[in-house]
């Protein structure tokens, strides 16, 4: 019965980062060119990581797994994929 | 002042009147003999009004198992039924059910498991699911029955553990007994409304059962373990506050019968107990000091509430509804042993497995069974 508190029961609260560091799991990561940007937000839409910024598209690198599907959804081609050192 | 009612019920009625004494708030069901009897009570109990409660007509037992799941973490108070192969079906969800630390009652009217396909009663499929962390009684009467839905809620809600209610298909779930309905506003004060600490929510969002590394595993196994045998004072507590509340008593972790001086005990659970008490009787008449232990409680196993109800030198007939395969005999009579090992070196176990797919336990017949074996 001590083990009663909340700690028994496995429930998790969303937080930045709760996942931990999974961006150390990229291979290749998006480079936005800002030239091309339109700022339509539709990688912000389609990240399923929901690591890009909806007003400025910055990329939180310290999340974004490097999927590439906001470079494949990005209607101006303004998002490239490159590999990682 | 109310008082008590007395009707007619089968068990499977004193089980869906209990569930509506409990005021619960969805039932998930999926109809599979014979346990069917329970669902179609409780769907027309919803229907016609006398129950406020969401009933889930679902596609399978394992969905009626996590629609069960998903509703308790939601903060419902839940409760489904099943039987046999269903049960089996349910298997995965009910590990989800413990391991969530999830208050869900299910009543399980014990069937035979396929192949081949037998419809009648016997233990296997209860057995089968010994180690999925779920309390689980078994009850000898229907008014039993309906007691222990109600203390089970009590139990698992303070506790934090799915309950399983056990009773016979048929003998029990569809036979006419006497059922008294205390009145409602006793029970009310026995299990007050259903108020759990934690549950999903939108406006606090959380998320149920994550991914864990073993750091964090093993622990929430360890709690669970823990809590499973923690859960002993609570049922006895259950059974005296209800017996104070209702002024039925059932026995809690056990019941006993002419047990104090008896030389010859029968250990069985589920309706055959019952009968039992009467084969006690027809022994005691031929001269043997025979009595009977049944525990209401299987798991956890009360195992010190038996070795200290258990008479000096007893020889105790385990009587298994069930079979522990890879082992000679039941399931039941290896619990017994493991307890007794090395603090009980008085007390002979013998066993046999009888009543399996449903065939007549009468008292005549167990009476003999018994000493036969006493010669063994």
């Amino acid at each position: 019965m001590k083990s009663l508190t909340k700690a028994y029961r496995p429930i998790s609260w969303p937080m930045l980062g709760a996942g931990g560091d999974t961006g150390s799991w990229r291979v290749h990561r998006p480079v936005v060119d800002v030239q091309k940007c339109t700022k339509c937000q539709f990688c912000w839409a389609y990240c399923p990581e929901a690591v890009i910024d909806r007003h400025e598209i910055i990329i939180d690198y310290r999340y974004c797994k490097g999927c590439g599907v906001c470079a494949v959804e990005c209607p101006t081609g303004a998002i490239s994929m490159e590999k990682e050192e | 002042m109310k008082t008590a009612q007395v009707i007619m019920a089968t068990g499977a009625n004193a089980a869906a009147q209990a569930v509506k004494y409990a005021r619960v708030d969805v039932v998930p069901g999926y109809p599979i003999t014979p346990q069917t009897s329970i669902m179609e009570y409780m769907a027309s109990m919803v229907e016609n009004d006398e129950l406020n409660a969401r009933f889930i007509p679902v596609e399978g037992e394992h969905s009626a198992m996590a629609a069960a799941v998903a509703a308790s973490a939601a903060g419902a108070r839940v409760f489904t039924a099943t039987s046999s192969n269903g049960l089996l079906y349910m298997h995965e969800v009910l590990h989800m059910a413990s391991g969530g630390r999830l208050p869900v009652v299910m009543c399980n009217v014990n069937r035979g498991i396929f192949a081949p396909w037998t419809l009648w009663s016997d233990h296997q499929d209860s057995m089968a699911q010994r180690d999925t962390g779920w309390i689980q009684y078994h009850c000898s009467s229907n008014q039993e029955v309906f007691n222990t839905i109600l203390q089970a809620y009590r139990v698992a809600e303070q506790i934090n553990i799915p309950i399983m209610v056990n009773f016979d298909g048929f003998a029990i779930s569809h036979c006419l007994m006497p059922l008294t309905l205390p009145p409602q506003e006793d029970i009310d004060q026995f299990l007050p409304p259903h108020k759990p600490e934690w549950r999903l929510d939108p406006a606090n969002p959380s998320s149920f059962s994550n991914v864990t590394m073993a750091a964090e595993y093993a622990p929430f196994r360890q709690m669970l373990s823990d809590d499973i045998i923690a859960s002993i004072p609570l049922v006895k507590q259950a059974a005296q506050e209800y017996k104070e509340a209702t002024g039925m008593w059932d026995g809690d972790t056990i019941d006993t019968y002419r047990l104090e001086d008896a030389e010859v005990v029968a250990f069985a659970i589920n309706s055959m107990a019952a009968e039992l008490k009467l084969s006690v009787d027809i022994l005691r008449e031929q001269g043997i000091k025979a009595g009977l232990l049944r525990p209401r409680l299987y798991l956890p196993f009360p195992a010190e509430d038996i070795i200290a109800a258990l008479p000096q030198n007893a020889q105790v007939m385990v009587l298994d509804r069930n079979y522990n395969f890879g082992h000679p005999g039941g399931i039941l009579a290896s619990e017994l042993k493991s307890v007794l090992f090395g603090r009980r070196n008085d007390i002979t176990v013998k066993n046999r497995v009888m009543g399996i797919g449903g065939i007549d336990l009468t008292r005549r017949f167990m009476a003999a069974e018994i000493r036969a074996m006493m010669d063994e």
